[in-house]
């Protein structure tokens, strides 16, 4: 790929890219959020047409205006939100837009292929299994075999590790090096150093949209190098100094929730105080969604007692909490956080918009709207258009600053954060960490509900462990050890 | 109930199954445009425009089979122009349909008028006679039943498991169903998403011609403009109480033939004297009451009334 360039209105996502893969890569993409990684990956893949600049497969030109070209050619792509059908199987997932045999679908022979894939790269699969009932690393290794199935010789993988555990990522980099022995070029999209140090014999940074460097042999450097060269400035972790915890601004006494379709919390018992973070940890699953939900006022509360700033809520909804000062950032940004059709400033103001400043006598005021969220994308440094852009639109770790600038702006007592930092990349990351931290400075109480452990020991006070919706342990943070949260996690009692 | 052993023979049978016809073409004709998740609620006047030029190809050629073929013809272009409208355009599924509805119908009252005028008879046809069977319609109470009616209804008939292997066993059925629940997943494995969804309402516009023809060339001999009277729209509800399947939606299709049935014969014994009106609206009744009991547990595709865009997130 040679001089890539693409717009998107007034942004330039690419700007003169040059990019190459030999077989046998596995070539890595870096770069922060919203620095132009699937937007060029995009391009290769046919999904989005360049603004100019040109691609070359073996030496020839190649015209790729739509995915099926970039199929024909060779080109796989696994992106980070899957493209698979939920309700069809295994099998019928890779068939879609084959040809078949004799006018029917060939499903014998489809599947004869699936299982030799499987052998050849360990990226077994059942075939018959509906993909809804397939775990999320079962899903993307069908995304890697729906690839292979079409005979790509080059596999971009659009921030892979990121829905995956540990474990799972181990057995995704097995296949990996599997494809690369076998001659296939893989392009390995990620913002995680470790990763891109541990699998990639090459780099290449992206930042803003321009190649700031090339790599030729990843073992030449190291993972502070790559993260400089990423964010274009030195990285210093947060410093977090020691303080006394204030008054319990967030109480809960054995409460308990119905659960419905996922896990019904019991006997939880949790209290956050004033300057302090409280981490939870625990395995996806285990009622930390339950309990983000219930403090946020959107399940209901079927037993125990909550209470906000000293103050008992009854019958939690989310409007009456909001108002005892609870920030919320929840774990799906754009399903209950932002709204990605409504314009940002609109998701800006959504859960405020029923009263002063934003609205009088139930009539919207555009100015203060719009002088609200250009204040704020300023001050969080939100890379967007302006204030009339499709949230949408934006890229993950600018739709979390948007969501972060939303809920802080208002002073709240609580922040409820889930997952606050998933899929964004180190800047984000430090950005985000660096809100919490200042909150707690000025006696603010943070509820960090987070899988990422190196998170949770960087920035708690208090770890607290879920384990099938109870809180099994509240260790303070100088008596945690990762061991020890991991066995907790797991659901052995602790011993010590 | 005496009157219902009386009504419940071999020629009601046979007549449920006529009524279910036309409805088995458009709730398949339905079906598969929302399997690609386009609803097409331009099937009313749809049908009735196919009607009125199914009709007047057949009373101007002499050619039943003829009147038949242009009535798909204008099927598969009104469904080409919901197309343009939902699919290229990226209009509201709704409105186009119920646009094209309104567009459809009064093409059908105003060329009709043109080119009949207002006689004082309607003009009719030499309409489809029942082929019976050799053999087959010989044979006691099924015979007459299955056996011994319209053309049409035998292919609508073979058009359901036909519709059912097209579906889930040929390469373009999964890329409609694929279309119809993630088009952009469908659109990453290198399907063509406006191209599949232009088929299917295409082929959809096909079969809610062939039904509204049914009804002016075979049940009756005449085309009238109450000659659909919501039938359309009913088909919309036995999709939905067919669950997307085919073999459902003719179960759907053979229920409210049959309450149709019902009522027609309980109102021509005059048994139940009641305003005939009341008679009229049962089947549409059912349809309510079947809607609300099944339309709970019903799964439409995902991306039913969803436009395509590709770049976009």
């Amino acid at each position: 790929m040679r001089g890539m360039s693409k717009s998107f209105g007034s942004v330039h996502a690419n700007r003169d890219v040059d990019l190459i893969l030999y077989p046998g890569d596995v070539l890595g993409l870096l770069g922060e959020n919203g620095a132009g990684k699937t937007t060029l990956m995009n391009m290769l893949f046919g999904t989005y047409a360049p603004d100019s600049g040109t691609i070359e497969i073996d030496g020839r030109p190649a015209d790729i205006s739509s995915s099926a070209d970039a199929l024909e050619l060779g080109v796989g792509m696994v992106h980070q939100h899957f493209h698979l059908v939920p309700t069809l199987s295994v099998l019928d997932n890779l068939m879609i837009g084959r040809p078949g045999a004799g006018g029917r679908l060939d499903r014998t022979s489809a599947g004869k292929r699936l299982s030799e894939i499987g052998q050849r790269f360990g990226l077994e699969l059942p075939p018959d299994a509906m993909v809804s009932d397939l775990a999320v690393g079962e899903q993307q290794r069908l995304e890697i075999v729906k690839a292979l199935f079409r005979d790509a010789r080059i596999l971009i993988l659009d921030e892979p590790t990121a829905v995956l555990t540990p474990l799972e990522t181990e057995a995704l980099f097995t296949a990996l090096r599997a494809m690369a022995g076998d001659g296939l070029g893989v392009i390995f999209i990620s913002h995680k150093l470790y990763e891109v140090k541990a699998i990639t014999n090459r780099v290449v940074v992206l930042r803003l949209g321009r190649v700031t460097a090339t790599i030729d042999d990843t073992t030449d450097t190291t993972e502070r190098d790559l993260a400089e060269l990423m964010c274009g400035h030195e990285i210093v972790p947060p410093e977090k100094p020691p303080q006394e915890p204030g008054d319990v601004l967030l109480e809960l006494e054995g409460v308990a929730t119905a659960g419905g379709s996922g896990v019904a919390l019991r006997e939880l018992s949790l209290d956050v105080r004033a300057g302090e973070i409280v981490g939870v940890a625990g395995v996806s699953g285990n009622g930390q969604l339950e309990l983000a939900e219930l403090i946020a006022g959107i399940q209901p509360l079927t037993g125990g007692d909550l209470r906000i700033t000293g103050e008992l809520v009854l019958y939690p909804e989310p409007r009456s909490i909001q108002e005892l000062g609870v920030g919320r950032i929840p774990e799906d940004r754009l399903s209950t956080g932002l709204i990605g059709s409504l314009p940002l400033s609109d998701s800006m103001v959504l859960p405020r918009v029923h009263a002063p400043p934003f609205s009088r006598y139930g009539v919207l005021s555009h100015s203060r709207i719009r002088h609200f969220v250009e204040t704020q994308i300023e001050r969080f440094r939100i890379q967007t258009a302006g204030p009339h852009i499709r949230t949408g639109t934006l890229s993950g770790g600018n739709l979390q600053k948007a969501l972060l600038a939303r809920e802080l702006a208002f002073e709240p007592v609580v922040v409820l954060a889930a997952q606050p930092t998933r899929g964004l990349d180190v800047g984000a990351m430090q950005f985000v960490h660096e809100r919490f931290l200042e909150l707690r400075g000025q006696g603010g109480a943070v509820l960090l509900i987070s899988e990422d452990l190196e998170e949770l020991f960087l920035l708690s006070d208090r770890l607290a462990v879920m384990y099938e919706g109870r809180i099994v342990e509240v260790l303070p943070i100088e008596e945690a050890t990762v061991q020890r949260v991991g066995l907790l996690m797991a659901g052995v009692e602790d011993a010590a | 109930m005496e009157i219902f052993g009386e009504i419940l023979q071999v020629g009601f049978f046979a007549a449920v199954l006529r009524i279910a016809t036309p409805l088995i073409l458009a709730t398949l004709g339905e079906m598969f445009t929302e399997r690609g998740g386009v609803l097409n609620l331009g099937i009313e006047g749809i049908m009735l425009l196919a009607a009125m030029t199914g009709f007047t190809a057949a009373y101007f050629s002499g050619s039943l089979w003829l009147g038949i073929l242009a009535a798909m013809l204008t099927g598969a272009l009104a469904g080409l122009l919901m197309g343009v409208l939902t699919v290229t355009l990226g209009l509201s599924q709704h409105v186009s349909g119920i646009g094209t509805t309104l567009l459809c119908t009064g093409l059908a009252f105003f060329f009709y008028r043109l080119i009949f005028g207002q006689p004082s008879l309607p003009p009719n046809i030499e309409a489809f006679k029942t082929v019976p069977l050799p053999l087959l319609s010989a044979i006691p109470i099924l015979g007459p039943i299955l056996f011994n009616q319209f053309a049409l209804v035998y292919g609508a008939l073979l058009l359901v498991p036909l519709a059912a292997l097209v579906l889930y066993d040929t390469p373009w059925g999964l890329n409609l169903r694929a279309v119809g629940e993630n088009p952009r997943a469908a659109d990453a494995a290198g399907v063509s998403v406006s191209r599949v969804r232009y088929q299917g309402l295409m082929l959809s516009g096909m079969l809610m011609g062939a039904g509204g023809a049914f009804l002016s060339m075979a049940q009756f001999n005449a085309f009238t403009f109450g000659v659909i009277s919501g039938r359309g729209w009913v088909c919309i509800a036995l999709v939905v109480f067919g669950q997307w399947s085919p073999w459902k939606c003719l179960g759907g299709a053979l229920l409210f033939g049959f309450v149709d049935a019902l009522q027609l014969r309980l109102q021509a014994s005059g048994v139940i004297d009641i305003p005939y009106q009341l008679f009229l609206m049962l089947p549409f009744v059912l349809t309510i009451v079947l809607m609300a009991l099944v339309s709970r547990s019903a799964r439409p595709p995902a991306a039913l009334l969803q436009p395509f865009r590709k770049e976009e997130r």
